[in-house]
């Protein structure tokens, strides 16, 4: 079998002085929507972070494409062709939406068409000169995603994109990944809600205490329901 | 009475003129220091020795290199600019995770130093530089009073180098790039910027803008290693009025406080050394933040 688009083995990480990962192994391949699950605290925001190179220390080992990336600066990173909505989301005060929309440079080509991002997403079109955090909390999670799909990067991090909004929003996020999915997008998705997750992904692992402590397939999902409630405490 | 105060107007009003000529140096001095504040969030005390650089590099240019005024306009500020990267590369850089004092008290160092190295090297008293020919002649009539070319022209260069720097940080990518980076610089490299690049450019276009008023400056002031020192004084207090980091702001109130400096000057002379400062504790009183800054 080919090697997996994103390939992250025994990667550790600090912030500072505290030790937070300590050694994650996980595998995204081309064109799979994959979870992090687990508890608030148990490392699925900082994996992302470490994977695009924003915690203070990193060792062990990022592959992406083939390429080694351990080492490299997050500008590079993102230009190697992945890129991380954050889970504060990072919309820009001082930016209009589409300033926003615009702001991430294209790494490569292939990303999305203006047009094709607004007709995923017509709010933006319409609100196109308003202050970015202007919008309504559904809005901006639409605007962090939509910003991230013009840049031609083939591998999508998404920190908890459903945090905090209605219900509604949520299901207007998940048909969101699926039609990223269809247009051969590959996405890692940190989620709490498992629910939410069932609805959007292939695989999901397990993540507790900065390690991955189990994996499991979508299908396997509903017989594994116990064993996930115990590590997740729902 | 009203009568009395037109007539001291109309004969101070040179006074207000070169008012304005002070506030277009300090518009152009308090941008620069917006601009990299903005960006590197770092006060460049060395902004006042910058622009006395300008100015001796145009001296310099002339003196030695026979290069007139209009091209030291641009070269002045292009090897002034290059000294920034140089100093932001091996010493400011440094200092960007700690306190903004670090950076004050070391751009004040370098300050001293590079003011004491050209009063080593060219003195104390200061050296002529003639305006340009096409800007020499008698003074323009505006109708309500007469203006040296040379003086208009600067004030006229100053409004164009501030409107222009306003476009580029307001309406272009490069300037969303400023923007978005002084919110959040690690999620700009994030998506890919070269942002430690892109920093030490502001620092060098900062740096080049203080250059850029000093070449303007030398045909007005002699060219002295002190004539940064004395400015920058006023600039910081017209900084802190305008509200730190505002581009709009640092612009308006250069202006704004050289006039109302010249129009002390005609009403109540004693107090146009001071009247900056007045206003200054004033401002800090009631808005910390500056008229244009956000809290």
């Amino acid at each position: 079998m080919a090697e997996p688009l994103l390939k992250v083995a025994d990667l550790q990480a600090w912030y500072g002085e505290s030790h937070v990962l300590h050694g994650v192994d996980i595998e995204v391949r081309e064109g799979e929507v994959v979870t992090l699950l687990g508890r608030n605290g148990a490392g699925k925001t900082t994996t992302l972070r470490s994977i695009m190179g924003l915690v203070g220390r990193r060792s062990g080992s990022v592959r992406f494409e083939g390429q080694e990336l351990i080492g490299a600066r997050s500008d590079r990173i993102a230009r190697a062709g992945i890129a991380l909505c954050p889970e504060e989301r990072g919309i820009f005060a001082s930016l209009d939406v589409t300033e926003n929309l615009l702001l991430p440079p294209v790494v490569r080509p292939g990303g999305m068409e203006l047009d094709a991002i607004y007709t995923l997403f017509p709010n933006l079109k319409e609100r196109a000169r308003s202050p970015g955090t202007r919008l309504s909390g559904g809005e901006q999670q639409m605007l962090a995603i939509a910003r991230i799909l013009r840049t031609g990067a083939r591998l999508l991090m998404l920190d908890e994109p459903t945090e905090g909004l209605a219900p509604v929003i949520v299901q207007q996020i998940g048909r969101t990944i699926r039609a990223i999915k269809a247009r051969g997008f590959t996405v890692l998705l940190v989620e709490q809600n498992f629910r939410f997750a069932q609805t959007v992904a292939d695989r999901h692992y397990v993540m507790e205490h900065g390690r991955v402590v189990d994996a499991v397939s979508n299908a396997e999902m509903a017989g594994a329901m116990d064993r996930l409630h115990g590590y997740l405490g729902v | 009475m009203l009568d009395d105060l037109l007539f001291q107007l109309q004969i101070g009003l040179p006074q207000v003129a070169l008012g304005l000529v002070n506030g277009a140096f300090y518009a152009l001095l308090s941008l620069g220091l917006a601009v990299i504040f903005g960006m590197l969030n770092v006060i460049n005390f060395a902004h006042g020795a910058q622009f006395m650089m300008g100015a001796f590099v145009a001296w310099m240019l002339l003196n030695w290199l026979h290069i007139g005024y209009w091209p030291a306009l641009i070269i002045a500020p292009l090897i002034v600019g290059a000294f920034g990267v140089l100093l932001e590369k091996t010493m400011i850089s440094r200092l960007y995770k700690l306190d903004h004092l670090y950076g004050l008290l070391l751009t004040f160092g370098l300050a001293l130093i590079i003011e004491g190295v050209f009063r080593n090297q060219f003195g104390s008293s200061g050296m002529p530089y003639a305006p340009p020919e096409a800007l020499g002649g008698p003074p323009v009539d505006l109708g309500f009073m007469f203006m040296p070319k040379y003086r208009l022209w600067v004030v006229v260069a100053a409004l164009v180098m501030s409107l222009a720097t306003w476009l580029v940080i307001e309406k272009t990518r490069l300037g969303a790039y400023l923007r978005a980076a002084t919110e959040n610089a690690a999620l700009v490299q994030a998506f890919g910027v070269n942002v430690p690049r892109m920093i030490t450019l502001t620092y060098a276009a900062g740096v080049a803008l203080a250059a850029f008023a000093g070449v303007l400056a030398a045909p007005i002031y002699s060219v002295n290693p002190q004539m940064g020192s004395n400015l920058i004084i006023v600039v910081f207090a017209v900084v802190v009025i305008g509200g730190m980091g505002s581009i709009l702001g640092s612009v308006i109130t250069g202006f704004g406080l050289g006039l109302v400096e010249g129009l002390t000057k005609v009403f109540y002379p004693e107090a146009s050394s001071t009247v900056i400062f007045v206003i200054m504790a004033i401002v800090l009183l009631a808005r910390p933040a500056g008229l244009f800054g956000r809290a």
